[in-house]
């Protein structure tokens, strides 16, 4: 029987290149590879993919799985497992790591199951477990009010990571590789979902995920014309507007701007939360923010324990008179 | 189409109770209960029975509820009774806690099987207290069944669901043959009140409550003995919680200072 060994990423490839979260998880994946002393491979998978695994190589891979099949173009769950399966027998990792991403939330559990074990999700940590070699994974749990810590009992040791979690490597385009080719062999009459359509709800400005500075507006704004405030104070600090959830909910705000622990991960330099109480649930999207900025009238909130600069206040009243002084600040 | 469906709910600790009462025991690796804060359906959970409730105003049919773990309260397990589903089933025993995203799929999804009857299996996208998001998918692989996830619109006819899933910049359209499971999301809109006559009606209907033998399993596949991955600690992170307060005659003038206390630590 072959022996489970070394390390295998999921890289998603967006757009023809490596997507941010595969350089991610590449970066995180050597150096549990290097630990370990064992191979790191990359498997990607998509139609017209062929070209990212010299990227792979250049961001730490050894070794590149590619399955290149025109029935792969969009994601489907039926076809994305049973190529992933089919790569994980091939190449019978011990670890084997996805994205915390709108395909590694679908592929990652489907793809575990399947393989006759269960996956940890959204991890923020991962290490070689010093006494076991197993692979430890933390993540978030309730809500990110407590952290948990796991070790899979069964091979491969299945884990998504999120986004910004990891840091990538200084891509070294001389590094090389060794890429192997997979077919496919996809059965198309075997496919039970078709993706019919996809819809951008595209927002205008600076993408939140890349922005320097974050304006954040909570339940407290009480309507889609307070974020107009937002997104003034926003134009002139080349920022972006996101949303707890009960702006989107109420749709005050589209949900694509939701950040937390089921919407966008933020890191920006400054992050400005205004009329948001900063639960647990709204707080995991913040957790790369650099330095959190709180305007909320309760002292209470628990965003007073997250931010390094604070005032107790109605926004209404406060936020006017910052954005003002902003405006005469930058003039200067 | 009239349309049968399972909906899955898990009773959770209230993720709305204040972070501040929020405690664990490291030792038992378990939370600890707040104390006067009921549980709760895990709020995705209530968006799946919102999103099957819908499906039934449109066409008609059957809800199960189906819902798994110890001292189910019969108020709370009840609540999707009280917004119109029409029937509850309970597996509750010992046998069931402490499971992992596995053991617990395979209780749920043996539990299915014997209901027997279905179209649709719906679950919320992931549960508030373990934040996993496996449950779903499990079901569906351990069914055979195809599955979407993160659901904002369900449509059901012609022997299939067309589904918007969400996506980081949208959404994407789905068609998927019936039967299926399908997790929903918050997007999918906030569930409904109960009614003052669905509470009258749900005090009514008794749950159906099996133990694992009922569904065939051995207390050894279940909980705690029947996962796959260990929990080697659980514990709450630490705040830091120095936030400097920039004060001010009034608000505006506090606004004022905080925009120049921002320059000086160059953060404007």
């Amino acid at each position: 029987m072959t022996e489970y060994r070394g390390v295998m990423v999921h890289a998603e490839v967006a757009e023809g290149k490596l997507a941010a979260i595969a350089t991610e998880l590449l970066g995180c994946g050597r150096k549990l590879a290097d630990d370990l002393g064992e191979e790191l491979s990359a498997v990607i998978v998509g139609s017209g993919v062929s070209g990212s695994a010299q990227e792979a190589f250049a961001f730490g891979a050894d070794k590149v799985y590619v399955v290149n099949d025109a029935l792969l173009q969009d994601y489907r769950t039926d076809t994305h497992v049973a190529v992933m399966e089919k790569a994980v027998r091939q190449a019978m990792p011990s670890i084997l790591l996805l994205g915390q991403t709108s395909i590694g939330r679908d592929l990652a559990p489907r793809l575990a199951f399947r393989l006759e074990t269960a996956a940890t999700m959204d991890c923020i940590e991962l290490a070689i477990d010093s006494s076991s070699k197993r692979l430890l994974c933390t993540k978030p749990v309730y809500g990110g009010n407590a952290r948990a810590a796991f070790i899979s009992e069964v091979e491969p040791q299945i884990a998504t990571v999120r986004a910004k979690a990891m840091t990538p490597l200084e891509p070294d385009s001389s590094r090389k590789g060794e890429v192997v080719a997979i077919e496919a062999g996809l059965d198309p009459s075997a496919v039970r979902t078709k993706v019919t359509e996809k819809v951008k709800q595209e927002v205008e400005g600076i993408s939140l995920e890349a922005a320097n500075v974050v304006i954040g507006g909570g339940r407290g704004i009480g309507g889609a014309d307070g974020f107009k405030q937002l997104e003034e104070l926003a134009g002139m600090l080349k920022g972006a507007v996101g949303a707890s959830r009960p702006p989107c909910d109420n749709g005050w705000v589209p949900d694509v701007v939701q950040i937390g622990l089921t919407g966008k991960i933020v890191a920006p330099d400054l992050y400005l939360a205004v009329a948001l109480s900063g639960s647990s649930q709204h707080m995991a999207g913040c957790s790369g923010c650099k330095n959190i900025v709180a305007i909320n009238k309760d002292p209470e909130a628990n965003i007073f324990r997250e931010a390094r600069f604070g005032v107790v206040g109605d926004w209404k009243k406060v936020l006017p008179a910052f954005t003002e002084k902003v405006r005469e600040l930058l003039a200067e | 189409m009239t349309v049968n469906i399972i909906v899955c709910v898990k009773q959770v600790i209230d993720p709305e109770a204040p972070p501040s009462s929020f405690k664990v025991d490291e030792a038992s690796k378990k939370v600890v209960p707040p104390a006067g804060v009921p549980p709760v359906i895990s709020p995705f959970d209530e968006n799946a029975v919102e999103a099957a409730l819908r499906i039934k105003d449109a066409q008609g049919g059957k809800i199960t509820v189906l819902s798994m773990g110890v001292n189910l309260l019969r108020e709370v397990v009840k609540k999707p009774l009280s917004m119109g589903a029409d029937e509850l089933v309970l597996l509750e025993d010992e046998a069931f806690v402490g499971g992992d995203s596995w053991a617990n799929a395979l209780g749920l999804a043996m539990a299915i099987k014997k209901i027997g009857q279905y179209d649709l299996i719906l679950c919320g996208r992931q549960a508030a207290d373990w934040d996993d998001g496996q449950v779903g998918s499990g079901i569906a692989e351990m069914l055979g069944l195809p599955s979407v996830t993160l659901a904002r619109k369900i449509d059901v006819g012609d022997g299939k669901a067309v589904v918007e899933r969400v996506t980081a910049d949208g959404y994407e359209v789905i068609e998927v043959s019936l039967p299926a499971l399908i997790t929903v999301s918050n997007e999918l809109g906030e569930a409904r009140y109960p009614t003052i006559k669905g509470i009258m009606a749900a005090k009514k209907i008794e749950p159906a409550v099996w133990k694992p033998a009922d569904i065939g399993l051995e207390p050894a596949q279940i909980g705690a003995a029947g996962r796959k991955i260990s929990l080697e600690r659980l514990y709450q992170p630490v705040h830091e919680g120095k936030c400097e307060l920039i004060e001010g005659e009034s608000p505006e003038e506090a606004g004022v200072n905080l925009a120049l206390k921002l320059r000086e630590q160059k953060l404007l």
